[in-house]
């Protein structure tokens, strides 16, 4: 049988690192917290024995009763695993152990790994891990997982761990004697409904604390035993009331329980922990300083946007050219040997002039531009920045009554909203939650800023694609951005004022210490890992998306062809929000990945002219005025394409997550709403002014 | 005083936590309690959140929150 291995720990103290290292997989791995929202396994083998290893969400504590901590909680304490690894970052070891000591009281067997030993040795913190282990008496061992060190040491004490019975000389927690007197008391009862399997003493605890849900779970789990539960219940009510008698009523006792783990956290660390240099952290307060004062912490982040969109423009124009060169050079030679081949012309249109060339534009337009943004957002993202960007922007959060959490979803938004949606859980208060799923889409992803940047490019920074006309187009993408912030923020405060109406709730960040990011494995991991992930799954939509428009353009009825009769349809609806036929239905064909709606306008606009190629962005910019493109229709392509309904992918997503058909149907409607509203307005003041 | 009212590179000394406040439970997890040191060690660009050195961490708090900390003053941690 597997043997099972919990992988416990604060948020961001390189738990995944720990994780993907042990068992080989790639969980992304990010410097700020709460990124591991699902509890994800995998499997490790060492001689005979074969590891389940489970990385559980990290948490501070398990007192309290956010979902990650009563996953991470529930787990250790109903699953049994035979040993837990609890990793501890070194920089900040007391905070830590708090954890470690709760875990011992529920699940004694475990090890306890002290990790960034490389992070503490820079700021001359020195953890005497020897003594931890004797204070403790459990293995103690030091780690880097950054670079593997100590990690072949870890995995031979967890396989010690996992055999061994338990670690001999393991020293209970004791709490004042009131509530030692009611554990004794309520022992013998208690050690009878779990029968020796689950921890006792834990068990009183949240018995002494009333914990309901956990007390229902306890009664659940041992409904054949239904007496017995009883009897504990009429036990405890006589332990109640000496309690009470005594001034310890069940919350007192919950401060008092969570005080007695911080204490001895703080003796320990107080022994086992040097700080040889007082001023450790003098360059992270500094940085902060930098990213966060009054003066400089909005300019430096719009600095940084605006640097990241003008690399990303400036890099991919030559790349996307000679890689649309080729793939349109392979697309003639392809013609050729079909038509050589004797391969009959309803076989090898469809899938030359439809798939492949719909294929083609997706690559050449999609791939440059994201392996250069990812890995650039990935540098920004180990480093630290990010929860900065949270506590700037905090006020405006607050203000529309949502999480200045939700900076960071959006972050998460700008590669793809789905995964922005699936990260809201980083959000204790479901109403703000759902107000960040609800908003995630007003932050324009990966698939969109193709299309928004070429737009930009053709219409707006001029001619030919140099450094000074990426940099324009960078600035007005980032004006893009932030008014796209703008709506989340607009958008969130009616959300918070009708259907999700309440008070914020209370905010805790932790802003982590800065790290060196890590910059080969950086790109290495962004490019296999985003990238490539991205870019396959555009390639599998836009296939048979190829297809599909090939056959509407070439199917005719009455000599129109079917797309015509659809184009034609929404064309009058389309001109009043400034767009035209072929863009909406473009739109609304790219709903499965919005990289290619793009290629689908094109190709619907190349079906109806003469012209076969798109050589460059000038090209482009002719047929697009040939088929009656004015500047005005090209501001509502970018505001349409930065506010309407989501991708099947994302719009899946809200509904995995918010497990209801109505706040789907919102994330649908709100967007189209306010992207339709806007259009419209411009368009029609466009109008009366010209 | 509260910790709200504390000003960046001042410190001081937890007193309680508010009854009141509904994140009790999470400041304990963060460490805080009656005794507990805390630095405030930066202010957001808008005035709020700030930033607190707490237990070698660096935690933001919102101004509603931090008032539920009663702090006494004390001079900057020298050891």
């Amino acid at each position: 049988m597997d043997k099972i291995i919990a992988l416990a720990g604060n948020p961001n103290v390189g738990k995944s690192t720990i994780f993907n290292a042990l068992t080989g997989m790639k969980q992304h791995t990010g410097n700020w917290t709460g990124k591991t929202v699902e509890l994800a396994h995998g499997f490790k083998l060492y001689g005979k024995l074969k590891f389940r290893i489970v990385d559980l969400p990290g948490c501070y504590s398990l007192l309290s009763f956010s979902d990650e901590e009563r996953v991470a909680r529930d787990f250790l304490y109903f699953s049994e695993p035979d040993c837990v690894i609890v990793v501890c970052d070194a920089t900040c070891l007391e905070r830590n152990l708090n954890l470690v000591l709760q875990i011992m009281e529920i699940c004694p067997q475990i090890v306890v790994c002290v990790n960034l030993l490389d992070e503490a040795e820079k700021k001359q913190i020195f953890v005497h891990l020897n003594k931890l282990s004797d204070i403790l008496g459990v293995p103690v061992i030091g780690t880097t997982a950054r670079n593997g060190k100590g990690l072949n040491k870890l995995v031979g004490l967890m396989a010690r761990g996992s055999v061994k019975s338990h670690w001999l000389d393991l020293k209970p927690i004791l709490y004042p004697q009131p509530i030692e007197n009611a554990i004794e008391k309520l022992s013998k009862t208690t050690k009878e409904l779990v029968c020796n399997e689950l921890p006792f003493r834990f068990t009183i605890l949240k018995l002494l604390q009333q914990d309901k849900a956990f007390l229902n779970d306890i009664k659940e789990r041992f409904l054949d035993k239904e007496d017995v539960y009883d009897l504990l219940m009429q036990e405890y009510k006589q332990v109640k009331i000496d309690l009470e008698k005594q001034g310890y009523t069940p919350s007192h006792i919950q401060d008092i329980i969570a005080e007695t783990f911080i204490k001895k956290a703080e003796v320990i660390s107080e022994s086992v922990v040097d700080y040889k240099n007082q001023h450790y952290d003098k360059k992270d307060r500094l940085l902060d300083k930098l990213f966060t004062s009054r003066l400089t912490g909005f300019p430096i982040m719009l600095l940084f946007m605006l640097i990241i969109f003008w690399i990303t423009i400036c890099g991919a124009n030559y790349p996307s050219a000679i890689i649309s060169d080729f793939l349109f050079s392979l697309q003639d030679i392809l013609v050729d040997k079909a038509q050589s081949a004797n391969i009959p012309a309803e076989i090898y249109q469809p899938l030359l002039f439809g798939v492949y060339h719909v294929l083609a534009w997706v690559v050449s337009v999609m791939l440059p531009p994201m392996a250069i943004f990812f890995p650039l957002f990935t540098l920004l993202e180990d480093f630290g920045y990010l929860p900065r960007i949270a506590f700037n922007l905090d006020k405006c959060f607050q203000k529309c009554k949502a999480s200045g959490k939700q900076a960071l979803t959006m972050c998460m938004g700008f590669g793809c909203n789905a995964v922005g949606v699936t990260g809201s859980r980083i959000i204790d208060s479901p109403r703000e939650r759902l107000v960040a799923i609800l908003t995630n889409n007003f932050v324009p992803c990966n698939g969109r800023f193709p299309t928004i940047i070429a737009i930009i490019t053709m219409f707006f920074a001029g001619k030919a694609a140099n450094v000074e006309t990426s940099f324009l187009s960078a600035v007005i993408l980032v004006l893009v951005i932030v008014f796209g912030i703008f709506m989340t923020l607009i958008t969130s405060k009616i959300l918070s004022h009708t259907v999700l109406k309440g008070i914020p709730s209370s905010f805790t960040l932790e802003l982590p210490p800065y790290r060196r990011p890590q910059i080969g494995k950086v790109i290495a991991r962004s490019i296999f890992d985003r990238t490539l992930f991205v870019l396959a799954r555009a390639v599998i939509v836009a296939a048979p998306a190829g297809l599909v428009i090939w056959l509407f353009t070439n199917i005719t009825v009455n000599d129109i062809s079917i797309l015509n009769y659809c184009t034609n349809f929404l064309d009058p609806f389309a001109r009043l929000i400034g767009l035209d036929g072929v863009i909406l239905m473009a739109f609304i064909l790219g709903m499965p990945a919005n990289e290619i709606v793009v290629p689908i306008m094109l190709m619907t606009y190349l079906s109806q002219g003469s012209l076969t190629n798109i050589e460059d962005m000038n090209v482009m910019k002719t047929l697009l005025m040939d088929n009656g493109w004015t500047i005005i229709t090209a501001i509502n392509m970018i505001l349409f394409s930065l506010m309407h309904w989501p991708c099947t992918t994302t719009c899946l997503t809200i509904h995995k997550e918010t497990k209801s058909l109505y706040w789907t149907a919102l994330a649908i409607i709100l967007p189209t709403v306010c992207g339709l509203a806007i259009c419209f307005t411009f368009t029609q003041l466009a109008n009366l002014i010209i | 005083m509260r910790l709200s009212e504390i000003n960046p590179n001042q410190s001081g000394v937890v007193c309680k936590i508010d009854e009141r406040s509904k994140i009790r439970r999470r400041l304990q997890d963060l460490g805080i309690i009656s005794g507990t040191l805390i630095t405030c060690t930066a202010k957001s660009p808008l005035g709020d959140p700030s930033a607190y050195r707490i237990r070698q961490t660096i935690i933001a708090l919102r101004k509603q929150d931090a008032d539920h900390i009663i702090v006494c003053e004390v001079e900057p941690w020298t050891k």
